[in-house]
């Protein structure tokens, strides 16, 4: 069934009890030409695309909770491609513009809303940085400029630009095409169009080892049996680590816990995103009116889903000296998720030392900006069993030959 | 929040500590001058990353500023070992900790 303002009407009048569900929730099959492990937005997006660009529909995609149940669905939903290198420029662009049309390709709303992403200067080097990257990503034909207190002032009238501040506000870049998405709608829309397509999916079963023979994987083994694939994709995030053990291999990355939460909800008085590497703090209003606020990394290892007091902390105490007005508001909610986090800040998306096995991860604090480009590229990547030029350079080998993507600064504060 | 048994000053608070990543790297033998670039890049950036038991080192950056290694459970955050520089004792044998709750994301 086709979305649409007659299609909301004609269920209006049946009390909205009528709707048909948007994807099935089919028993796996024996064998698949591709399996899919990891039910987050990169994995649907990567079924999706397989099937709308290279015509492979005969998959599945395996998930061991639920759609969106891992860090798509507790992220803070920043979207943005103001990187500094030309690899990542081409990657995050190409999603950012993949997302500029996507309630119409899924014909699903995404609700994408580009308010504008702000990131706050404290200090000279800051500001130099920012106008290097600033620069950088003007080159690459990516919006993005430079503002003065003023005219942040201007833009976010709560924010506080006082010079008595501990870290001041020294200016800020904006990229005005960035902004926020709901996150749940990504996984349900690109889920409910690779369905669409026929591919199935398949949720509450856990990929537990993998299939291997003469260096080649045959599929996978599950909670609800056997699986024979082709070919297998594994985009689990924090848990790339646990998968690639299972393979007999170890992956570039560390997993940590990221926190967030929001507030109760109050008027409108925040309509673009605010962020800061400095003093460590990313915050957006949602449509509900509650701030959504978003901390850092824990130093330790975890795959606990939470994170410790005092990171929360740290990020209430930065942001209400932003924003003096947030002081007496109270927290709503707060959770973790856990992150894979790449010694070089980019992510991985490769093939591996098994044939045809491969692997989508060390996204860490910021790939749901990137989920339609991910799972494009990483389609790709298994579809021709060699990656496209876009994430050629994200390949596993470059933490031996030394090519690393070094994103820190872009990726500094977790977002 | 945890409170970590420092060996030589005993419990204290999280915040007083800062992590220090897996232990028990062992730096390449004679300088690495031998090491092909695959294996360098195994030393610098490949971590065990396990879920479940870690060896790990953690420092008491505001107390006594010493290092010192520990066993913990990645799952459940618990503490099971503490041990000096230059001590390895054996992993503690202990059941599977269970999948923590998913709590409602957003
Ligand atoms: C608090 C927080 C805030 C964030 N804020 C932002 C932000 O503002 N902007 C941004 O761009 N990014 C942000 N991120 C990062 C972003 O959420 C992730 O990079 C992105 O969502 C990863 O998507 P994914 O599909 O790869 O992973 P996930 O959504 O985690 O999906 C992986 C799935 O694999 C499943 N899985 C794991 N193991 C198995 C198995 N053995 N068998 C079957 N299934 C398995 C999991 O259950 C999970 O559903 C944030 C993350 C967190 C935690
Ligand atoms: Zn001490």
């Amino acid at each position: 069934m086709r979305y649409s303002i007659f299609s909301l009407a004609r269920n209006a009048l049946s009390y909205h009890e009528k709707w048909p569900e948007a994807w099935r929730s089919p028993a796996p099959k024996p064998a698949y030409d591709v399996v899919i492990v990891g039910g987050g937005g990169h994995g649907l997006a990567t079924a999706y695309y397989l099937a709308k660009e290279h015509g492979i529909t005969n998959v599945a995609v395996i998930e061991k909770g639920w759609l969106g149940g891992g860090n798509t669905g507790r992220n803070t939903t920043i979207i943005r491609s103001n990187y500094l290198w030309d690899e990542s420029a081409a990657i995050y662009e190409k999603s950012l513009k993949l997302y500029e049309g996507l309630s119409q390709d899924l014909n699903y709303n995404i609700m994408l809303s580009q308010r504008g992403v702000l990131n706050l200067a404290h200090n000279e080097h800051d500001l130099k940085e920012l106008s290097r990257r600033v620069n950088a990503i003007r080159l690459n034909g990516i919006d993005s400029e430079i503002l003065t207190p003023t005219e942040i002032k201007k833009l976010v009238p709560i924010i506080n630009v006082s010079p008595d501040l501990r870290y001041p506000i020294l200016g800020a870049s904006l990229q005005r095409r960035g902004g926020v998405a709901r996150h749940d709608a990504v996984a349900w829309g690109y889920a409910r169009a690779a369905d669409a397509h026929g591919v199935d999916i398949i949720q509450n079963c856990e990929v537990t080892d993998f299939l291997v023979e003469d260096g080649q994987v045959q599929g996978v083994e599950t909670t609800q049996g056997a699986i024979r694939a082709g070919k297998v994709g594994v985009v689990v995030a924090g848990h790339a680590s646990v998968m690639a053990a299972k393979a007999g291999f170890r992956m570039p990355v560390e997993s940590h816990p990221l926190q967030a939460l929001v507030s109760e909800p109050i008027k409108p008085v925040l309509d673009c995103v605010v962020m800061s590497n400095a003093v460590h703090v990313y915050v957006s209003q949602s449509d509900k009116g509650e701030l959504v606020i978003g901390a850092g990394i824990d130093a330790y290892t975890s795959y606990g889903q939470r994170g410790s007091f005092h990171t929360i902390e740290g990020q209430i105490g930065a942001i209400t000296e932003l924003f003096p007005i947030f002081s007496r508001l109270r927290q709503l909610r707060q959770w973790g998720g856990i992150v894979d986090t790449c010694p070089d800040a980019s992510p991985i998306i490769s093939k591996t030392p098994v044939d045809h096995l491969y692997f989508n991860c060390g996204w860490g604090t910021g790939g749901f900006k990137a989920t339609p480009g991910s799972g494009w590229a990483f389609a790709h990547t298994i579809a021709r069993d060699e990656p496209h030029p876009i994430n050629a350079p994200f390949s596993l080998d470059r933490f031996s030959t030394g090519v690393l993507i070094d994103e820190h600064g872009a990726a500094a504060v977790a977002h | 929040m945890f409170l970590i048994e420092c060996p030589w000053c005993g419990p204290r608070d999280e915040t007083e500590f800062s992590y220090g990543g897996e232990a028990h790297i062992a730096r390449p033998v004679g300088g690495g001058h031998d090491m092909t670039n695959a294996e360098w890049g195994h030393y610098v950036f490949h971590r065990t990353n396990p879920k479940g038991l870690h060896r790990e080192r953690w420092v008491h950056s505001h107390g006594c500023r010493r290092w010192f290694n520990v066993v913990r459970d990645t799952v459940s955050h618990e503490f099971l070992l503490i041990y000096k520089p230059g001590e390895k004792p054996d992993l503690p044998a202990l059941p599977k900790s269970p999948e923590p709750p998913d709590g409602p994301g957003r």
